[in-house]
Formats: structure tokens, C-alpha cells, sequence
């Protein structure tokens, strides 16, 4: 494969907040969630993503753009990008991109691609465990007129201008063909996301966007101004870029709330309350009673 | 939250903070000149410090994650002899693919051989938490000391051949000293060298046994280039390249750490290196790998009795009987004291032990370089250095290692019945803590290691530095209980030492070296008072534990009793 072209891929990921270890106290009244009660992580699925994305660079050759869109602080998925890996990562925020729904984010995103590339491959994460939509990735391939192959499981060959991908779906999986660029959404067992370096942790552990260097500063004294202190990371490849709406060109009618024609119609606040139990007698037939139970009632099998 | 053995250990972390590693460093990184070289070279001390914290928050994730869950899976599948060829369990070679990723061995290697630079000290702290993990796996990643070993006296070209492979995780190493009769007296090896003297090139011939992660694609090995010599002298150090001469013909069914791959090698006729000096194999280039390998068992034991006393933490919450959590009972929770108090008080020792290693490398480096101009103050520095690691070192490889197993066999019982299952996390680790007192030299040997230099007072300049240091107020009751116990052993070393007879000497010297284990834990502790309040009751039990134990010893040592010497002769012949 080595004699092929290499490949230049872009990884579309999101801040999320840790949906997994939800507890009580992150609940409010009405049923939403406060999300700063909540640590942000990188969204799962986004690891597999970048993880394909790593190990397609480490087999051709080329490059692995992280792009993000998000307030200032989802500068740290993209810190955690560069640790494992990635080349390049750009920060996309803007007071006009928030209350974004998920089609006025993939507007953005398409900007955002069109500026930064051009790319062979996008991959993203099937979807985000806090909206858990699943739209960004496909509405993106639309907005930008490439074919997608949604729930990739496996890149089973790229030749030429042609790439072919196993899917997984509920009911089995199939072998996919499509042309390049093409854009992939990545499910969780695609892959076992890389561990960050050591080394590069090390090396890029200062890599900042410039609503950042306040902070920076803070805990490194030795630079005495932010002039400074981007100068160094310039020079050490440490700056993470940070688009505006401006900066991609993208129209203010599109983005954020502006842009965004989803509306919560109504939320229900479920609460699973357990208020009967049952005793099963620990003999063979008191189990296979419960699991006849549970089969008939469709909670297993 | 992810999961971390970094973040989840505040006693590591404490020790991490309380590290200073001025003086190392100030060497080591050679007044932080390499920044400019190296991306990844700190800029200043802090720099240094924050990228050592980086170096364990990474592994802490990763054996956490990682590792740590399919420990009992890699006890159970062990490494695998097939055909004279040896693999490791499924899970030990996923923790090896995740530790090549994150870029995490060669870490003590200089950078222009892509390692990291670490001291000493920080790759203690490393190997705890991988041994925490998976204390198999400490075998595979904890002989990074053979690279270094490489570093430090194997010739400019294999160097550059071998050593960034090391970094890069693509090979490991193996330490091949032990045979069949050459165990605790590694004098008698009888594995030839021969040199061909037309082309210079040396072959090895004969079996080793008991070998560590025998696989190895790297190895050195010890053996006798001197023929007809049969004592020490007689013996070199050599490297091997693993090729088709190097045949593996067994591996042990071992009591624990199954990932780790124990094997019997034999050489037919194998292409050697000698490393160093000829005739030096035993005095020096052994002894170094050992006093590394000494110091990465310590931190092995460590590893595992942290583990062991999380489990009956843990355990002992959720248990209950009586109609309370078993913890509540004093029985049991006496059991779980002297298991926190005695890992706190040997993770302390194990820091200040690294730490004079770490200074004894780098004034070894400093005087080698500067060649007989040397600074006769750095000379100096260097001995001092040079005495304190190498009685500290026996001392740590001694109690570490026989605090572990107290640990694991107190978190055994605090268990009770469970422990003894399979189901139990404690079962497997009771079983792997066990060799750690008897790899890289048994305890009785470590004894004899440190005995001598204790006789020659070499914690004096310590302990006088204690005496004289300040402690809180609410601590003066220890610190005069310390000056009594310093002046117990300090008697205690000058009746040993007035003893004329050899064997009551060597019979009473585990005594002293408990004594000197004792009195050296109880200052660290001590000191630790000084910047963090908790550690006062972890000071306060300590020094109550010990102290009367000590008195009695120096009681032991001082009377110096023949009758169980005669008694061996009477009653064992």
C-alpha cells in the first residue's frame, strides 16, 4: 500500500459532558440536565473516529486534522487530540455558533472543512452520547455533496480514488464502495482508541488557543506577556487555531440559534421508581420462573 | 471520570510533591540546556517536575483502565511455551501495545535515544503502579534497567543499534545471570565465552536458568570468558541479539506472576558483545543490574500490597457481620492500620532510597566526564552518595518486599474465607507478592548486603541530619522517642561490630538491619509531619509500632546470644 498516495483526513469531534456517570444532583426539575455538574470528556465514538483516522495515517502516509465546533474550554478534546495523535486541530467558536441544533452545526462544520481542507477522508463519531442525534456527520456529507458510509466498522481497503468499508447494522453488516472524499461515521467497535503519548503529552502540553494563555501564564511565570508566550508556541507549532463565523465565511442566518429550526416541543421528566419487589426462591425452578418472566415480559432475550 | 492509579493514590502523589530533585536534575537535564534539542526537554525545574506528573498521570490511566481489568485474566491464561517458541498471554501483549503507544518504555534512556531521561525516582513511582496493575507485567516493563545498564557501559555503536529499539518499545531486555548451581552465589557460573581471536568475536555456550522474561530480544548475560578460572574474576558481562543459537527449552510453572514468561535458555555457540570491561562481569556490571533491579522489586512489592490493602479496604466495608461492617471490629481494623501505616512508611523509604540513587548516577556521570580534574567536592558528594545507595538499597529491596507479603497475607485475612477463592482479587496477589523476596536476591541475601555497610556507619550522616532537623511541637514526643531509638541502634551497631565471631555477626545481622529499617522509616515519617498534618497519626502508629520492637532488638544484637548457634550444631548437625 505504501506506493499509494497518502491520505488526508479530517476527525469532526465534540466536548461532551460524562452522560455515563450521571447522577441525581445533575438533574434538574424540569427534567434537563446541568451540564456544568457534569466533567466534559471527549464523546466516546469521536475516539474511534480519530483512532481510524490515526491508524490510516500510520498505513499511507498524510495527515489528521481534529476540528471542533464549541465555547473556548473544547479546546481540551482538542489538546487531548494532539496528545494522541493528531496533526493539526482547529477550534471553531463564536459567541453567533451557540444554541446551535444540528443542522446549523453541520453548516458550520461544512465551512469549517471547505476552509481547512481539502481532505480525502471525514470521519466522525456516530453520534454524541448527550444529544445522541446521529445527524452531524450525514447532514455534513449532504452539505458538502460527498458520499457516507454511516456506521463503519472497518476500513476494509482504500485503492486509488475508491474506498471500501464494512458497516455494522442491526441486523448484520455489509461491504460498502464509494469514491473519495467520502465521509465516515465510526461506531464504538471500530477500534480501541490509542492511549495519549507520554512524549507527546509532554512536548504539546502547552498548545493553547489565546483565550487560554491568561491561564498559561498563571502557571508558567517565565512568560511575561502573551506576546511572548505566543511567540513560543508559534514557534513550537503550539497555537491552536481559533475560526469565527467570520473567519469560515459561514452567514450569520445559518449558524447558532439563528440557524437552528429545532424545537423542544415538550420534555418528559421520567422517574424510574422501583415500588415492588419480588422474592425468587434460589432453587433451579425459582430462577427459570424469573427468566421465563423476563423473557415474556421483553426486558432480556 | 476516568480511572487513574495516579490520582486515586494521594500518598504517591504526596511523594511526588515532596520530592526534591534540585540537585539531581540540575545534572542531569545539564543546567536545562537540552531544551532547545529536544522538544520534549524541560525548560526549567518545574517544567521537569510537571512533565514527571504528566509521565504518571498517563500510566496511572492506562493501568487503570487497561491493565488493571484484565489482571485475573492474565494470571489465568499465563505466558504459553509452544515449540520452543514463548508468547505472552493475550491481555500482557495488549498492555504491551498500550504502553508502546503511549510511548512509555525506555523512559530512563537519555534522549538521543528517544527516552524520556527520567530519574530514578520517578521510575520507582512508575513501576509501582504498573506492578499495581498487573504485577506480571512488571516483569516486562520494570527491566528497562537493562537498557540503561546498555547506557551506561556498552560501546558508542551498540548503543545507537540497540538502545532506541528499547525506546520505542520494539524490543525488551533480559537479565541472564542465574544457572542451575550459580543462584544466590552467582560466582559459579559455568556458561563459557570464548573469544575467536582472528576476528575478534565472541561466543557463548551453556544453559541459564530461572530467567526473567527469557524471550527477550535483547539480553545480557553473565559468563566466564577466563579459562580456567572458578571464582568471580573469572567472568564477563556480554550482550546477545536473540537469534536461531538461542534455543528456549522450557518455561517454570510458577506459584504466581504467570503472564511473566520464566525460561531456561541454552547458548549454542551464540554471537556475544562483551559490555565493558573483561573480568568485571560479576563485581560490577551484576552488581548494577541489580541494585536497579533491586530497587524496581521494591517498588513491585509496593505495588501489590497497595493493591492488597485496597482490596481489604474495600472488603471490609462492604462485609458485614455482627450486624456492622467487619472494620468496625478492632481485630480487623488493627489489621488494616499496620497494612496503611507500614505502605506509607516503605513508599517514604522507597523515595528517599531512589533519590540517592538518582544522586549517585549523576555524580558517577559528572566525575566520568570530568576525568581526574574533577571537582574534588563533587568527588566527594559522590561517595557519600554512592554509600547511602548502596545501603539503602538492600535495606528498601528487604523491607519492601517483606512488607508486601505481610500485607497481602494480612488482606487475606481480613478477607477471611474468600480470600483463600479464586474469585478474589487477594488470592492471586498473595501468590505473585511472594517471589518478591526472593528475586534479585532473597532477603537473608539483601541482609548480607547491607549489613556491612551499616556496620560501617553509613546512615550516620542521616540520622545525625534528623536528630538536628525540626519537627511540629505536637510531634516531640516522637522525635525524643527517635533520638532514644538512633542512640539503641547506634549501641546496638558498636556491640555487632566489637563481635569477634563471624557467625554470631551474620547471625544477628537481620536484627540490625530490622533496626536500621525501623529507625530510618520512623524519621521519614517523621519529617513528613513537617508539611502535611495527616501523616502525624501515620507517624504517631508507626513509631508506637516499632519501638518496642526496636529496643528489643538492640537487646538482641547487643547480647549477641551463642546458644541458637549452638543449638544449630546440636540439633541440626
Amino acid at each position: 500500500m505504501t506506493d499509494q498516495k497518502p491520505i488526508h483526513s479530517a476527525v469532526l469531534v465534540k466536548q461532551v459532558p460524562d452522560t455515563h456517570n450521571i447522577t441525581g444532583e445533575v438533574m434538574t426539575k424540569d427534567g434537563t440536565m446541568n451540564r456544568n455538574a457534569l466533567p466534559a470528556i471527549f464523546n466516546p465514538e469521536d475516539l474511534n473516529a480519530l483512532e481510524m483516522a490515526l491508524q490510516i495515517r500510520e498505513r499511507r502516509g498524510g495527515t489528521v486534522t481534529v476540528i471542533t465546533m464549541g465555547p473556548p474550554k473544547a479546546a481540551n478534546v482538542l489538546r487531548d487530540a494532539l496528545f494522541r495523535g493528531a496533526d493539526r486541530v482547529i477550534l471553531l467558536t463564536d459567541r453567533k455558533f451557540a444554541g446551535a441544533d444540528t443542522l446549523a452545526t453541520s453548516y458550520v462544520l461544512k465551512c469549517a472543512v471547505e476552509k481547512a481542507g481539502p481532505f480525502d477522508l471525514l470521519f466522525c463519531g456516530r453520534q454524541a452520547i448527550d444529544g445522541d442525534t446521529a445527524q452531524v456527520g450525514p447532514q455534513l456529507a449532504e452539505k458538502l455533496g460527498i458520499p457516507q458510509i454511516t456506521y463503519a466498522e472497518t476500513i476494509v481497503e482504500i485503492s486509488g480514488d475508491q474506498i471500501v468499508a464494512e458497516r455494522v447494522l442491526d441486523s448484520g453488516s455489509e461491504i460498502v464502495r464509494c469514491k473519495l472524499p467520502a465521509l465516515l461515521t465510526v461506531v464504538g467497535s471500530a477500534n480501541t482508541p490509542r492511549p495519549a503519548s507520554v512524549r507527546r503529552r509532554i512536548e504539546r502540553k502547552l498548545a493553547a488557543a489565546p483565550g487560554e494563555y491568561a491561564a498559561i501564564r498563571a502557571a508558567w511565570p517565565e512568560f511575561e506577556s502573551d506576546a511572548q508566550l505566543e511567540t513560543y508556541l508559534t514557534a513550537h507549532g503550539l497555537k491552536i487555531a481559533v475560526w469565527t463565523a467570520e473567519d469560515i465565511g459561514a452567514s450569520e442566518e445559518q449558524v447558532g440559534l439563528a440557524g437552528s429550526p429545532t424545537q423542544v416541543h415538550k420534555i418528559n421528566f421520567v422517574v424510574l421508581e422501583s415500588t415492588e419487589s419480588k422474592t425468587i426462591p434460589a432453587t433451579p425452578e425459582g430462577i427459570a420462573a424469573m427468566v421465563q418472566e423476563l423473557v415474556h415480559e421483553y426486558i432480556v432475550g | 471520570m476516568s480511572d487513574s492509579f495516579y490520582f486515586d493514590n494521594e500518598d504517591l502523589q504526596f511523594r511526588l510533591a515532596q520530592l526534591d530533585l534540585r540537585e539531581v536534575l540540575e545534572l542531569k537535564e545539564k543546567g536545562y540546556s537540552e531544551a532547545g534539542k529536544y522538544t520534549a526537554a524541560p525548560r526549567n525545574y518545574a517544567d521537569a517536575m510537571d512533565d514527571y506528573k504528566i509521565v504518571l498521570e498517563v500510566l496511572g490511566e492506562l493501568c487503570a483502565e487497561r491493565v488493571a481489568p484484565r489482571a485475573a485474566e492474565a494470571d489465568e491464561e499465563g505466558a504459553h511455551f509452544e515449540n520452543g517458541v514463548v508468547t505472552y498471554a493475550a491481555p500482557t501483549l495488549d498492555a504491551i501495545a498500550a504502553l508502546k503507544q503511549a510511548e512509555l518504555f525506555g523512559a530512563m534512556l537519555p534522549r538521543e535515544f528517544g527516552g524520556l531521561n527520567l530519574p530514578e525516582s520517578i521510575y520507582q513511582m512508575m513501576v509501582e503502579i504498573v506492578a499495581r496493575a498487573e504485577s506480571g507485567l512488571m516483569t516486562v516493563f520494570g527491566l528497562q534497567e537493562i537498557a540503561s545498564m546498555i547506557d551506561e557501559y556498552g560501546d558508542p555503536e551498540t548503543k545507537a543499534r540497540v538502545l532506541p529499539k528499547f525506546s520505542r518499545g520494539e524490543v525488551s531486555g533480559a537479565m541472564v545471570l542465574t544457572e542451575a548451581d550459580a543462584g544466590s552465589d552467582l560466582g559459579a557460573v559455568a556458561t563459557r565465552a570464548t573469544l575467536d581471536e582472528a576476528t575478534g568475536q565472541w561466543h557463548l555456550n551453556g544453559v541459564k536458568r530461572f530467567i526473567t522474561n527469557g524471550l527477550a530480544d535483547v539480553s545480557v548475560v553473565l559468563a566466564r570468558s577466563e579459562e580456567g578460572s572458578s571464582d568471580a574474576r573469572g567472568l564477563s558481562m556480554f550482550l546477545v541479539e536473540k537469534d536461531e543459537t538461542v534455543k528456549i527449552r522450557r518455561i517454570e510453572n510458577k506459584m504466581g506472576i504467570h503472564s511473566s514468561p520464566t525460561c531456561e535458555i541454552q547458548y549454542n555457540n551464540t554471537p556475544a558483545i562483551l559490555i565493558g570491561k573483561r573480568r568485571f562481569g560479576l563485581m560490577r556490571y551484576s552488581m548494577n543490574l541489580m541494585n536497579g533491579a533491586r530497587l524496581a522489586v521494591a517498588a513491585q512489592a509496593m505495588g501489590i500490597a497497595e493493591a492488597a490493602y485496597r482490596e481489604a479496604d474495600r472488603y471490609s466495608k462492604e462485609r458485614i457481620q455482627f450486624g456492622k461492617p467487619i472494620r468496625a471490629l478492632p481485630a480487623v481494623g488493627r489489621l488494616l492500620l499496620s497494612m496503611r501505616v507500614d505502605t506509607e512508611a516503605t513508599r517514604a523509604l522507597l523515595a528517599e532510597t531512589a533519590r540517592w540513587v538518582d544522586l549517585w548516577k549523576v555524580y558517577e556521570k559528572a566525575i566520568g566526564e570530568g576525568g581526574a580534574e574533577a571537582d574534588p567536592a563533587a568527588r566527594a558528594r559522590h561517595k557519600q552518595c554512592q554509600a547511602l545507595a548502596e545501603t539503602l538499597t538492600p535495606m528498601v529491596k528487604y523491607c519492601s518486599t517483606e512488607m508486601g507479603n505481610r500485607v497481602c497475607y494480612q488482606s487475606m485475612q481480613v478477607h477471611g474465607g474468600v480470600g483463600y477463592m479464586r474469585e478474589f482479587n487477594i488470592e492471586r496477589l498473595f501468590r505473585d507478592v511472594r517471589i518478591t523476596n526472593i528475586y534479585e536476591g532473597t532477603s537473608q541475601l539483601q541482609v548480607v548486603a547491607a549489613i556491612g555497610k551499616l556496620l560501617n556507619r553509613t546512615l550516620d550522616p542521616l540520622l545525625a541530619e534528623w536528630q538536628a532537623a525540626e519537627y511540629p511541637a505536637d510531634m516531640a514526643a516522637e522525635k525524643a522517642i527517635l533520638v532514644e531509638l538512633t542512640a539503641v541502634y547506634q549501641r546496638a551497631v558498636d556491640a555487632l561490630k566489637a563481635q569477634s565471631d563471624r557467625d554470631r555477626v551474620d547471625y544477628y545481622a537481620c536484627d540490625l538491619v530490622d533496626m536500621a529499617v525501623w529507625l530510618v522509616c520512623s524519621w521519614l515519617v517523621l519529617r513528613d509531619t513537617n508539611v502535611l498534618d495527616a501523616k502525624k497519626p501515620v507517624a504517631r502508629a508507626y513509631i508506637a509500632s516499632v519501638a518496642p520492637r526496636l529496643r528489643a532488638s538492640g537487646e538482641i544484637v547487643t547480647a549477641a546470644n551463642p546458644v541458637p548457634l549452638e543449638a544449630i550444631s546440636a540439633l541440626l548437625g
